[in-house]
């Protein structure tokens, strides 16, 4: 027994063995279930085909006029003369390119937000003030911009500003209802555990619903907040309850000392929660919260069921022109399209800040 | 003393609390009283009693027998009807289909697991409700006419006129016959889990053998009874099928949709779970000379159920959540009832209260089935 130990002892630590690279035929037919599996691939690409032929080789690019659309494939044709409704709805054409540069504005700020370095609190400034320009410029009415109203507001800024504002309003909302639950005050806890646990229970439409028809009625008489604002505010309190679940799980993997700690020091509450709690919290959560933030630009579309004009809804409207045979299916590939390249960009971000964070801890 | 009342902690987070209530019934309050001077301005009748009187409009189908002469209660339980067995179909179909999902992706098959991957990638940064659009407007302007139904598999027909698919026909004895597969069923599984329980080592023969001789009993039973059940295949008549079942292009379109989108998301869920299992696992396991059978049944399995069932349990509440997206397609599930009651006679109230209880009943009846199974499979430390 012993001499078996002692063999174990003098064992060298070795290399982990070479793995031999298969040849590329051996990978795929090497042995029965890879070759199933490989018989199986084939039907599927098989199966792809007419969907090839529909979207590329009998598809239509340029036609002189929609009846050209009629025969087999794809009527790409369709989303070039629709492109400007999809992307802007109703939005006065003579004042598209305000439209235009709110989508510039947003993509600009988002692109500048992107390096973690320049995250403090002269960023959060400029956001305000790139919100409210984008505001300004899409509403109008002053510096001799026409004013639009925000029922003739569409496409693709519509979906944007959604997105952006009701993460960028419920990110303070859900800190303070992920401190609420997490804290030791038995009030503060009771209303954060009703407000999340309530509006996780409830899908998003149902709360569009409440949105767009009961709010008019909660409201004083003579109060109106117009149906944009109030399907903002619908989204603001999903993504809240939603942020605010993640935080927390940030807040319940935060070291107890650090706190102890801070309360040791005689730091207050608030500047402890500001410059000891929140950065560890928020930086252990990047992966679900970036998630929440896919999760939300996705819900921006749930908007057309209570008649706002987002891309989507757009795109429908596009779809329902007698001119065009039957474009639908294009329409809604176009849009899904843009959705995917905006939450695949998040997917992919979310991957670059989890290196940085795994650099930075491991590194 | 007052000062010291002033830098108290305890004071000062009493005194926050207090005012943070009083805040909240403030807010309340005006809500209520605001409320209440909009529906007497407006002359809106509050109350539940229009739940009796009949509700006059159409549901265009429904699991559940319901006609326009009908009360709202019973509209209401019919939307909620579809609802639940949208979300069963969904979620059943989903399951299966994310099982194969997660199994290629795992396969050590490239081409196979990448273009999974894509799949999953695809499916899961497209929000549904544009899915849901998309596999409608196949449904309605891609499929061919009934004349020319695809027939992916035998018995199941595509066309713009729906889906066909073989009807059950259950003759006289076949409810019988139903239940009492369902009750033997039962029966046999009991057996054969608590004597499998008994005789550890030869436990999966004896479930097996219980499993074997509820469907030799089925057969005795099922040829007894005359053949009570029987399949009628969807025939083409002239421009449209007749037998089968016929389910709509609405219904059709929200299964294939949020089976597909759902599948996705379950896939990763599995791969997740099992990927999670630490390798030293796999390798103990296979050291100890176990087969790769019992490797993966008691060994892998067991612990990766504990990473897969929490965030599964809450991708099936989605999908129950999801399914109130049929409203953009027009399925009559309860969000689209609730809808065109609110329409009919403005009892917004009453409605989405009826409709938010519903969701919350079921979202909690889930999570606290979540919390007792969490606290069940829970590692025990000793």
């Amino acid at each position: 027994m012993s001499e078996q130990t002692a063999t174990y002892g003098f064992m060298e630590p070795q290399s982990p063995p070479k793995t031999a690279r298969k040849p590329f035929f051996k990978l795929l037919f090497g042995d029965l279930l890879s070759a199933t599996l490989s018989a199986v691939t084939v039907l599927l690409l098989l199966a792809l085909i007419p969907a090839f032929n529909w979207a590329v080789l009998d598809a239509h690019w340029t036609v002189r006029s929609p009846s050209d659309c009629q025969s087999g494939g794809a009527c790409w044709a369709f989303i070039g003369a629709k492109a400007r409704l999809i992307l802007f709805g109703l939005y006065p054409p003579s004042e598209q390119w305000r439209a235009v540069l709110v989508i510039l504005l947003i993509v600009g700020m988002i692109l500048v937000s992107l390096s973690p370095k320049l995250w403090n609190a002269r960023l959060l400034a400029v956001w305000g003030v790139a919100v409210g320009a984008m505001l300004i410029l899409m509403g109008g009415g002053v510096a001799g911009l026409p004013p639009v109203p925000t029922s003739k507001w569409g496409g693709l800024p519509v979906t944007l500003m959604l997105a952006v504002l009701s993460l960028g309003l419920a990110f303070p909302l859900a800190v303070l209802l992920a401190l609420g639950r997490r804290g030791r005050l038995p009030i503060p806890r009771a209303v954060s555990i009703f407000t999340i646990e309530l509006v996780r229970g409830l899908p998003l439409v149902g709360l569009l619903f409440v949105a767009a028809i009961l709010l008019p009625l909660l409201l004083p008489p003579g109060w109106t907040i117009d149906k944009l604002g109030r399907t903002l505010a619908a989204l603001t309190i999903f993504a809240a309850a939603y942020l605010a679940e993640v935080i927390r799980g940030g807040l319940q993997g935060l070291d107890e000392g650090q706190i102890e700690a801070a309360e040791a020091l005689g730091i207050p509450y608030w500047k402890m929660i500001w410059h000891i709690v929140l950065p560890q919290a928020i930086q252990n959560v990047i992966p679900p919260l970036t998630n929440t933030a896919i999760v939300m630009v996705k819900n921006t579309s749930l908007v057309l069921i209570v008649g706002v004009f987002d891309m989507l809804s757009a795109a429908r409207s596009a779809t329902t022109d007698p001119a065009w045979p039957a474009p639908s299916t294009e329409a809604y590939l176009f849009v899904a399209s843009i959705y995917f390249v905006i939450c695949f960009g998040i997917a992919i971000y979310s991957r670059y800040l989890e290196r940085g964070v795994a650099a930075r801890t491991h590194g | 003393m007052i000062s010291a009342l002033w830098y108290s902690a305890r004071v000062r987070a009493w005194a926050a609390q207090i005012a943070l209530l009083a805040g909240l019934g403030l807010f309340l309050w005006m809500i209520v009283g605001n409320t209440v001077e909009n529906l007497t301005a407006r002359g809106i009748r509050t109350g539940f009693d229009y739940l009796w009187r009949p509700a006059r409009f159409p549901i265009s189908e429904s699991i559940i027998r319901y006609d326009a002469s009908d009360s709202f209660l019973w509209a209401y339980v019919a939307g909620l009807a579809n609802t639940l067995w949208l979300s069963l179909l969904s979620i059943v179909f989903a399951t299966i289909l994310g099982l194969f999902v997660c199994l290629a992706r795992l396969s050590h098959h490239p081409v196979l697991s990448y273009m999974t991957g894509v799949y999953v990638t695809v499916l899961r940064n497209v929000p549904l409700i544009v899915q849901l659009l998309f596999w409608y407007a196949i449904a309605t302007s891609v499929f061919p006419a009934p004349r020319a139904a695809l027939n992916p598999l035998p018995g199941l027909f595509l066309s713009i006129r729906g889906v066909y698919a073989p009807a059950l026909i259950v003759e006289p004895g076949g409810w019988f016959f139903l239940i009492a597969s369902a009750a033997l069923f039962i029966v046999a599984l009991a057996v054969g889990l608590w004597s499998a329980r008994r005789a550890r080592s030869f436990g999966a023969p004896i479930l097996l053998a219980a499993l074997a001789f509820w469907a030799a009993t089925n057969v005795v039973l099922y040829v007894a009874l005359g053949r009570p059940l029987k399949l009628e295949m969807p025939e083409l008549n002239g421009l449209n099928f007749s037998g089968g079942t016929n389910l709509s292009p609405e219904f059709a379109a929200i299964i294939i949709g949020l089976t597909i989108y759902t599948s996705a998301f379950i896939g990763e869920i599995i791969r997740g779970g099992i990927e999670a299992i630490d390798k030293g696992q796999w390798e103990g396991a296979r050291a100890l000379g176990l087969s790769e059978r019992v490797v993966m049944f008691k060994v892998i399995l067991p612990q990766a159920l504990r990473i897969i069932v929490p965030p599964m349990t809450s991708q099936y509440l989605s999908t129950v959540k999801n399914t109130t997206l049929a409203v953009a397609v027009g399925y009559p599930e309860l969000g689209l009832v609730v809808n065109t009651v609110i329409n009919q006679t403005g009892q917004a109230i009453e409605s989405i209260l009826i409709m938010l209880c519903v969701f919350l009943s079921i979202s909690l009846s889930v999570s606290l089935f979540m919390n007792w199974y969490n606290a069940r499979v829970a590692l025990v430390v000793r």
